[in-house]
């Protein structure tokens, strides 16, 4: 018979055992009987030599080898039997732990599918992305197009090095509506570094990537299908974009992302942008696959010595100029990283918490089943057993809660994901795996044996006679001892996440009363294109936005509107380097300013004050002096206090003479509200559109913004104003529009998510603490009953009782509260490194949050220490 | 009647084989079988026997099925398997080694002890 139906068939196997020892008895007394023995004492002898017939049974048991199995269904049943005779308990245990499982379950989710899993592109680990560095700005991801062309013509342990720029997207007129589409430049092997195969037709050849090179497309899947119906016959089908026709030659796979879900793909080298020449304008994402018999280690060699070649060869732009190849997937993560993993660490300390909770309720309830684990012992149960059973109760808790856990972060994932500001990369990665099943299993049975330890490591201890005559009643020093231990850590995690949610929230508050530097009220921002018609000549192009402008500010419910190329507190700057003499010095010593090339209109339509002098208008225009305003920074730093209007300044990129101060105005926070103050590029300038020259007119034309002032909420007024600006061929178009108050509240989007999060945390450990400081009272409270009667018949009042129950708990809350203040103090460090605005030391916040937490746990000892008062000293007494 | 000497440690599997060896016997008889072949001198408790049988059963060294006896009554004969025949000629060799040794070294020591 093998194990298995030994073990299932235990029923017949207990039938057997009996009968065989029955015909062992029975021939043995039949046997003593013939040898003419009375029958009565036959059967006497017969039992005196087989010996006690179930501690017979009880060996023959153990040598069935099925032994341990069918103890813990045992010890399960009884489990199930005594969580479901309290059911309360059981339900608090069970939350406690679902929350806490769940929650590191949701965040461990996330941290496998974005860090931890390999990108969905074959051969994921060769994939490698090459950054620049310069001493003034650190490590940036762009690089510029000559250096790209000088690193993959003599880079030697790389395959295969594409590049891409975020520019490429445009008005499409043909097929179907006119659109503005979002689109990419890509270098030809694009697709082939990532190893991605496209869904149809092929990638671009390495000649249509060159100046000159056919006009030819790929299109994304999505428009593929919204277009072209999925027709295989897309393929060689014209398109125009931005008034110029191409072919169709591809279509991108299905959920390929670049930067965003993307519509057209085009082919970066025909570029005739000036930066495409201008090794001193880096805008390209760089990456490559390592060659098999590359290291990282050596391309990172490699690099250096081209790093310093092109230094040499081009001082004036790559002086300090070095280059850096990483991982591909560690950069694409890297600035969610270190939130993830305080989160995850967050998570953490409420999982302790909820550990310590149960801890504590378990032990509780094992000293009162003292008596009980004391008389079992006394009838024979081994002591190893005890602890097991003690185990196997918080294992069944722990994997229950598991469970429950695990349904809560599956639903709660993507509610989660969605939450997350400015898009988690790799979201649409985020699934529940064998992975997350597995850590959450872990998970699990780590925490139910961390609970479960204390009370199973005291059942063996149990002192037999000492607990049977005694009693449920007397509270072991040991015992109270490790109940404060667990109050106390209990108070120190929530100090520590009670305080942090504190210093988030007072970021919040103090960043939501900020002042931006310009009106957010009643402001509408999109990006605008003009007539694809009009793209291939300056002065049309010019004329063309000059009547974009008209329509817009004609448009009904619109007080004033301006154009301008970037958008406080929205993606996209331009930085522009100053000096305040002609010998200025290389470019990596010059201060740089944040750039809006913008209208005339802009600063009443901005709300911006100006502090000086005055802002330009429809006179100041190409073929006049090259006029700029300035901010309060750049005056500061570059005129020290003296007066800037009228004064020159040397801006290289706007002219090759000196640019004339017309004016001063206030400073902007561009970066948003809470990244403005550590931001590298502080410094501002404006200069008027009407002196972009006309060779960089098309470039300009392809990211103006509108910003619009309206009489009423702007987003009523976003139709009529796209009406408005439709223009005579229709063509003309508004997209991402948005409000300022919106740009200026999503720049608060990761100080709001972690503050909610926090708050959600700090809400749960500061309930898991009064509960878990509940229970340790009460328990310890019951068991000094006796104690308190005789204290009472002695002549203590109520009052008396009460301060002495109080006065327990303060002792535990202190201790707890000590070591929690100098865990938040590391806590806070960590918060102000990792989010922008908050301070770490914040004495106030902590006082109120300490406050806040040592209230709620008095509070939560009130009730034992009030029901301790209205013990009845002669009943406490009789009790025992 | 004579004094009993109980069974030395680890013996009583042996013997157990050895008797099953001989044909198929419920346990009973193994006990009947013990107390003559030993001559009324190794005592086997017969609480300690069915343990054994059942440890030595799941060890795949016995099989055992229900069988009437010559009286007609139902009985569990135990038989022994191939597993066990060759358990037993390597626990019969290591046995046989272990008393030589033992005996060799106990002459021994009468030889010397005669020699003084």
């Amino acid at each position: 018979m093998t194990w298995w139906n030994r073990l299932l068939r235990k029923q017949q196997m207990e039938e057997e055992l009996d009968k065989e020892l029955r015909f062992h008895v029975d021939q043995y007394i039949d046997d003593l009987v013939a040898n003419g023995r009375d029958r009565e004492q036959a059967r006497r002898e017969a039992r005196l030599a087989l010996g006690g017939p179930e501690q017979l049974k009880e060996d023959c048991r153990d040598a069935r080898g099925t032994r341990w199995a069918e103890d813990l269904w045992q010890d399960f049943r009884y489990a199930v039997r005594t969580l479901r005779q309290r059911p309360g308990f059981a339900a608090v245990a069970l939350l406690t732990l679902a929350l806490g499982t769940g929650a590191v379950t949701v965040m461990f989710t996330v941290i496998n599918s974005v860090l931890l899993k390999p990108l969905p592109y074959p051969q994921p680990e060769r994939l490698v992305t090459i950054w620049a560095k310069t001493e003034k700005f650190g490590e940036s991801w762009s690089i510029a197009y000559p250096d790209f062309l000088d690193i993959r013509g003599s880079l030697r342990g790389i395959e295969r090095l594409a590049a891409w720029s975020y520019n490429g997207g445009g008005t499409i007129t043909e097929p179907g509506d006119p659109a503005w589409l979002l689109g990419r430049e890509i270098s030809s092997n694009l697709f082939s570094v990532l190893g991605i195969p496209l869904e149809r037709g092929r990638a671009f050849l390495p000649d249509e990537d060159r100046p000159g090179g056919a006009p030819v497309v790929i299109i994304g899947h999505k428009l593929w299908l919204s277009r072209f119906g999925g027709s295989a016959g897309a393929i060689g089908q014209r398109l125009v974009l931005d008034g110029q026709p191409r072919t169709i030659v591809g279509i991108a796979p299905a959920g390929f992302q670049l930067g965003g879900e993307v519509d057209l793909f085009t082919p970066l080298g025909p570029d005739t942008a000036p930066r495409m020449h201008n090794r001193e304008a880096p805008f390209l994402p760089v990456f490559g696959r390592l060659r098999a018999s590359a290291t990282i280690a050596q391309v990172q060699t490699e690099l250096t010595v081209i790093g310093h070649n092109l230094a040499a060869q081009y001082p004036k732009s790559n002086t300090d100029r070095s280059f850096l190849v990483y991982p591909a997937q560690q950069q694409i993560v890297r600035d969610v990283r270190s939130t993830l993993w305080l989160l995850l660490g967050t998570v953490g300390l409420v999982l302790m918490m909820a550990c310590v909770n149960v801890a504590s309720l378990l032990l509780a309830r094992a000293v009162s089943r003292e008596r009980e684990l004391a008389l079992r012992v006394a009838l024979g149960a081994g002591r190893g057993r005890l602890a097991r059973q003690c185990l196997t109760e918080s294992a069944l808790l722990s994997i229950c809660g598991g469970i429950i856990g695990l349904a809560i972060a599956a639903i709660g994932i993507r509610p989660f994901v969605a939450l997350w500001p400015d898009g988690l990369p790799r979201a649409d990665e985020v699934r529940l795996d064998w992975h997350v099943l597995l850590f959450a299993l872990a998970v699990s049975l780590i925490s139910g044996i961390l609970f479960g330890l204390a009370p199973a490591l005291r059942a063996p201890k149990v002192d037999l006679e000492q607990a049977l005559r005694a009693g449920a009643r007397a509270v072991t020093g040991t015992s109270r001892r490790l109940h404060s231990a667990f109050v106390g850590a209990q108070i120190a995690l929530a100090v520590v996440l009670l305080v942090s949610a504190g210093l988030l929230g007072r970021a919040m508050l103090r960043l939501s009363s900020v002042d931006p530097g310009f009106n957010v009220h009643n402001v509408l921002d999109a990006r605008a294109t003009i007539s694809t018609t009009t793209l291939s000549d300056p002065a049309r192009m010019r004329a063309a936005w000059q009547d974009f402008l008209d329509r817009a500010q004609r448009a009904p419910g619109v007080r004033d509107a301006a154009l301008t190329d970037i958008v406080p507190m929205r993606q996209g700057v331009n930085g522009l380097d100053y000096w305040t003499s002609p010998d200025m010095p290389p470019l990596n010593r010059r201060p740089i300013a944040l750039s809006t090339s913008t209208t005339p209109e802009y600063l009443a339509v901005m709300g911006v004050p100006l502090l000086q002098g005055r802002f330009f208008d429809l006179h100041d225009r190409l073929g006049g002096e090259p006029v700029i305003v300035i901010d309060e920074d750049l005056a500061r730093h570059a005129f020290k206090g003296g007066d800037p209007v009228g004064r020159p300044l040397w801006v290289p990129d706007l002219s090759p003479g000196p640019v004339r101060v017309i004016g001063v105005v206030g400073h902007v926070r561009y970066w948003g509200l809470a990244g403005d103050d550590d931001a590298q590029i502080r410094d501002q300038l404006y200069y008027p559109f009407a002196e972009v020259p006309d060779g960089l007119m098309r470039l300009f034309s392809g990211f103006m913004s509108i910003v619009a002032r309206t009489d009423v909420p702007p987003l009523n007024e976003v139709e009529a104003l796209q009406k408005a600006v439709r223009g005579a061929t229709g063509d003309q178009v508004l997209y991402d529009v948005s409000t300022m108050e919106q740009l200026a509240s999503a720049s608060l989007a990761r100080q709001r998510f972690l503050l909610v999060l926090f708050g959600a945390f700090a809400g749960l450990a500061l309930l898991l603490a009064g509960v878990g400081i509940y229970g340790v009272l009460a328990y310890l409270t019951s068991q000094r009953v006796p104690e308190i009667g005789v204290r009472m018949a002695l002549g203590a009042s109520g009052g008396d009782v009460m301060r002495m129950v109080l006065r327990q708990s303060l002792g535990m809350i202190f201790s707890g509260a000590v070591v929690g203040l100098i865990a938040a103090v590391a806590a806070g460090r960590v918060l102000q490194r990792l989010v922008a605005g908050v301070q770490g030391t914040d004495f106030v916040t902590t006082a109120i949050m300490l406050g806040v937490l040592v209230t709620a746990a008095l509070a939560a000892s009130f009730i034992p220490a009030r029901r301790a008062s209205h013990v009845d000293p002669m009943r406490a007494l009789r009790q025992d | 009647m004579t004094a009993k000497t109980d069974l030395p440690q680890g013996t009583l599997d042996l013997l157990i084989l050895k008797i099953v060896a001989l044909g198929p016997v419920h346990g009973y008889a193994i006990a009947l079988r013990l107390l003559r072949v030993s001559g009324d001198v190794l005592q086997a408790p017969q609480g300690s026997l069915y343990p054994a049988l059942h440890r030595l059963e799941n060890r795949g060294l016995l099989s055992a099925e229900w069988k009437a006896t010559e009286t007609g009554r139902e009985a569990k004969f135990y038989r022994l398997t191939e597993k066990g025949r060759a358990q037993l000629e390597t626990e019969t060799a290591n046995w046989q080694r272990l008393t030589d040794a033992v005996g060799l070294i106990l002459r021994l020591a009468a030889g010397e002890g005669e020699a003084q």
